[in-house]
């Protein structure tokens, strides 16, 4: 086979790797280091190859001595730092689980022997038959690379590590020229010609021990160290205990040049580097690692880290066991993020939700946002349109006919049981015992902090039973929170919690002219008495049997149609209304000041900071965060609270709001800002020190004046919530 | 990742769960009762030893049920379900 090196063809062999295949036809340089620009040539046969870098294609830095030769490959050498290539890898990685009684790490004579000697399911692995283990964490699991394609994720009850010895380089004076190579190389390569052995002893690879927390100790007789002390399940044998390696020759720094005494190859760090180091007073290994980037390359000090101790300790006239040894951190040996992620990439990164109206919306054009992991629309363009215009015109059919939005993706916690409304009590801020079954009530809970946690709407469907709703980013994390609480604090309760987000598909039917269009497609009473605001119903829609809610959130007459999950399509497309999006429901929303948890609340506001005394009940003994209220730093009275901003104008959310153009002391910010075709000028909310206080004063964003007015903007007397008059 | 014991699933990967910090600080009887620096000792004031520590989990990927382990979190050894 052929394969072409730095712009020139050679003959390879099969079974190859690289490095061989360069050594044998004569090429004992045709590399360069990183910082000095010094020749550079193979000078291992493996995994701690400091030198021969190659770029293959998209993928950098790989070790010529681990690259298995193909027929046409094309290998360029590079001087220890990869291109990152800006076309996609499409090479296929995935992972494997797997769990085994006996895990044994490495091949040679005792790793045989041990995975001989091993009962049960038993996995053997070693790098030199094309599986690395590269990590060894808590629990032993494990986490090794096949072929570099293959990802396998291990849990062993037991693992043997085998993991054999490292020898060492050879110190002195130009010790980084082409052609040297450590013995255990050149032997390898069957001694090519031109070749030059160098050894300074062996080390045992001590890295997954240590990455596994294992102590290390120095041995002297090795010259290095080796495994000490016991952990879980890891057995360590053969050569990796210091057993059966040579007794290192003494060591000493020979004379000449410390400068071209290379201690590091791949970082071009020397003699005199370490030397550095220990002038400026660093005495422990760790710090002479960092002060000369000793074992920071991509070969992480597989060569480099004993002989640095080695230097250092010969330098400071102590043993070497008084200086410590480097922490060994996974990955052994370089991984690419894309083996990491696997498949997990572009559309299988992170689950797309979808609801049942989605193929409407991509029907219709609408831009879509991600919200979590669900898929929204944010707007609806007409042809022609940009977000703004398309905003202004659905803004429009909301507040003069009707429009339609999918609120499918809010979350739903159905809460049953004789203790519901205890439960829903001691949740949330407000109380639940006089909601009368068929009425649903706005709801805030908090966290224990008094901070507001999520809002939504608490159904009253039956005897015993709710729904309540949640922000759509929160629904895990609310029933989550409802679980805890009953489960770690109040067990007695008898209340049973289920999820049913994804049951139900919810569409909001908005505007004046929404009874009418409702109208034709029920029998439910829709008038203002026979549905009053807050109401639920439940009847067919457009022949759906449906739980349709009196709520708005945008302050216009409008209903909630709730209907199962599987026929949301068909009332989508039965309710002849204009559509709209995310975009402009929180103009309609902001207009009416109405806040939206995550966006105008952060984790650091009350409800009372929010305007919102009105929902924190006074009668309940407790609930969970009221105690917090009465908390000295909850209780004052300059905290941050939501009011409107109107600027000259729109200001990007988030720009700070300060008393004088060019103040530093901020008052606040802003939270969220929108053009409003209602009020026909732009306007903002914004949490403001004080800022009930402060409605008439002019504060800056940016530069900009605008005016502290109060949150609700929009039809402040609520005139709108109930349609035309009859 | 360390492996929990789950008094209902036995062994599982710690990916499947989520830490519910210090056991044994229960919600007090009657908050109202507290002074400010009590409330505010059960809110923000957990221990945080180096050793065995006594702590909630939920195995919120699997049974979501909520329990209690002794870990030692120098070696994450876990005793005492």
């Amino acid at each position: 086979m052929r394969f072409t090196f730095s712009g020139t063809e050679y003959e390879g062999r099969e079974g190859e790797t690289l490095a061989a295949a360069l050594v044998r036809n004569g090429v004992l340089g045709g590399f360069r280091s990183l910082y000095r620009d010094r020749p550079r040539g193979v000078y291992t046969a493996g995994e701690e190859e400091p030198n021969a870098l190659v770029q293959i294609g998209a993928r950098p830095m790989l070790r010529a001595t681990l690259v298995e030769l193909e027929d046409g490959l094309v290998a360029e050498p590079l001087a220890g730092k990869g291109r990152l290539v800006a076309a996609p890898d499409d090479t296929r990685y995935d992972t494997m689980h797997a769990h085994c009684d006996v895990l044994v790490v490495g091949a040679g004579r005792s790793g045989l022997a041990a995975a001989e000697a091993a009962s049960g399911r038993v996995l053997h692995l070693d790098g030199g038959q094309g599986t690395w283990v590269v990590g060894l964490y808590d629990d032993n699991y494990a986490i090794a690379v096949e072929h570099g394609r293959r990802l396998w994720r291990i849990r062993a009850k037991r693992i043997v590590l085998a993991t054999g010895a490292i020898e060492r380089p050879a110190i002195f004076p130009d010790n980084d020229l082409p052609g040297l190579m450590l013995a255990g190389a050149f032997q390898r390569y069957g001694r090519p010609v031109g070749a030059t052995p160098v050894s300074a002893g062996w080390s045992p690879r001590v890295h997954l021990w240590s990455q596994a927390r294992g102590r290390l100790r120095w041995d002297d007789r090795t010259g290095a160290p080796v495994p000490d002390g016991e952990l879980r399940g890891i057995e360590c044998v053969g050569t990796l205990t210091g057993e059966g390696l040579p007794e290192a020759p003494a060591f000493a720094l020979p004379d000449g040049d410390e400068d071209a005494m290379f201690v590091d190859l791949e970082r071009d760090s020397t003699v005199a580097d370490v030397r550095r180091a220990i002038g400026a007073g660093l005495r422990s290994v760790e710090h002479v690692k960092r002060y000369t980037t000793i074992g920071t390359g991509s070969e992480q000090g597989k060569l480099a880290n004993v002989n640095a101790i080695r230097v250092a300790a010969e330098l400071l006239q102590v043993p070497p066991g008084e200086l410590g040894t480097t922490t060994f951190r996974p990955p052994y040996l370089p991984v690419s993020f894309a083996l990491v992620a696997g498949r997990q990439r572009g559309e299988l990164f992170d689950p797309v939700r979808v609801t049942p109206i989605h193929p409407a919306h991509v029907n219709s054009g609408a831009v879509f946002e991600d919200v979590g992991q669900w898929k929204r629309p944010r707007f609806f363009p007409r042809a022609g349109e940009d977000m703004d215009a398309a905003v202004r015109r659905e803004c429009a059919a909301a507040r003069e006919s009707v429009a339609k939005m999918d609120a499918t993706t809010l979350g739903k916690v159905d809460v049953q049981g004789p203790d519901a409304v205890e439960f829903l009590n001691r949740m949330y801020t407000n109380a639940f015992d006089s909601l009368a079954v068929g009425m649903c009530r706005y709801a805030v809970m908090c966290t224990l902090d008094g901070m507001v946690f999520d809002d939504g709407v608490v159904m009253h469907v039956g005897e015993q039973r709710f729904v309540c709703t949640t922000t759509t980013g929160n629904a895990a994390p609310v029933l989550a929170w409802m679980e805890e609480w009953l489960q770690t604090e109040w067990p007695e309760l008898r209340v049973w919690l289920t999820s049913v987000t994804e049951q139900w598909a919810t569409v909001a039917v908005v505007g004046p002219d929404s009874r009418a269009l409702l109208a034709g497609l029920t029998a439910i009473p829709l008038g203002r008495e026979a549905f009053p605001f807050m109401a639920i119903r439940e009847g067919a829609v457009a022949g759906i049997p449906a739980r349709v809610c009196r709520v708005s959130f945008s302050g216009e007459l409008a209903y909630e149609v709730n209907v199962d999950g599987r026929r949301g399509l068909e009332l989508w497309q039965a309710l002849d209304a204009t559509p709209y999006g995310t975009e402009t429901m929180h103009v309609l929303r902001a207009e009416k000041g109405y806040p939206i948890v995550g966006q105008d609340t952060d984790g650091t506001v009350t409800p009372q900071d929010l305007g919102m005394d009105w929902i924190v009940s006074k009668a309940k003994l407790d609930f969970i965060g009221k105690r917090s209220f009465s908390r000295a730093d909850t209780a004052r009275l300059d905290r941050k609270q939501l009011v409107g901003l109107l600027p000259a104008e729109r200001v990007p959310e988030g720009t700070q709001l300060v008393a004088e153009p060019g103040d530093a002391a901020m008052l606040g910010h802003v939270t969220s800002s929108y053009d409003s075709v209602a009020l026909g000028s732009p306007f903002a909310l914004a949490l403001v020190r004080s800022g009930r206080e402060r409605i008439g004063e002019i504060v800056y964003a940016d530069g900009i004046a605008a005016e502290i007015v109060d949150s609700v903007l929009y039809d402040p007397e609520g005139a709108r919530r109930d349609g035309r008059p009859a | 990742m360390i492996l929990i014991p789950c008094p209902w699933c036995g062994d599982r990967d710690e990916t499947e769960f989520s830490y519910g910090g210090q056991a044994g600080v229960p919600y007090p009887s009657d908050p109202a009762a507290l002074s400010d620096e009590e409330w505010a000792r059960f809110l923000f004031f957990r221990d945080n030893p180096r050793g065995p520590f006594r702590e909630r989990w939920v195995h919120t990927h699997g049974c979501r049920r909520w329990f209690e382990l002794t870990r030692d979190t120098l070696s994450h050894q876990i005793s005492g379900l």
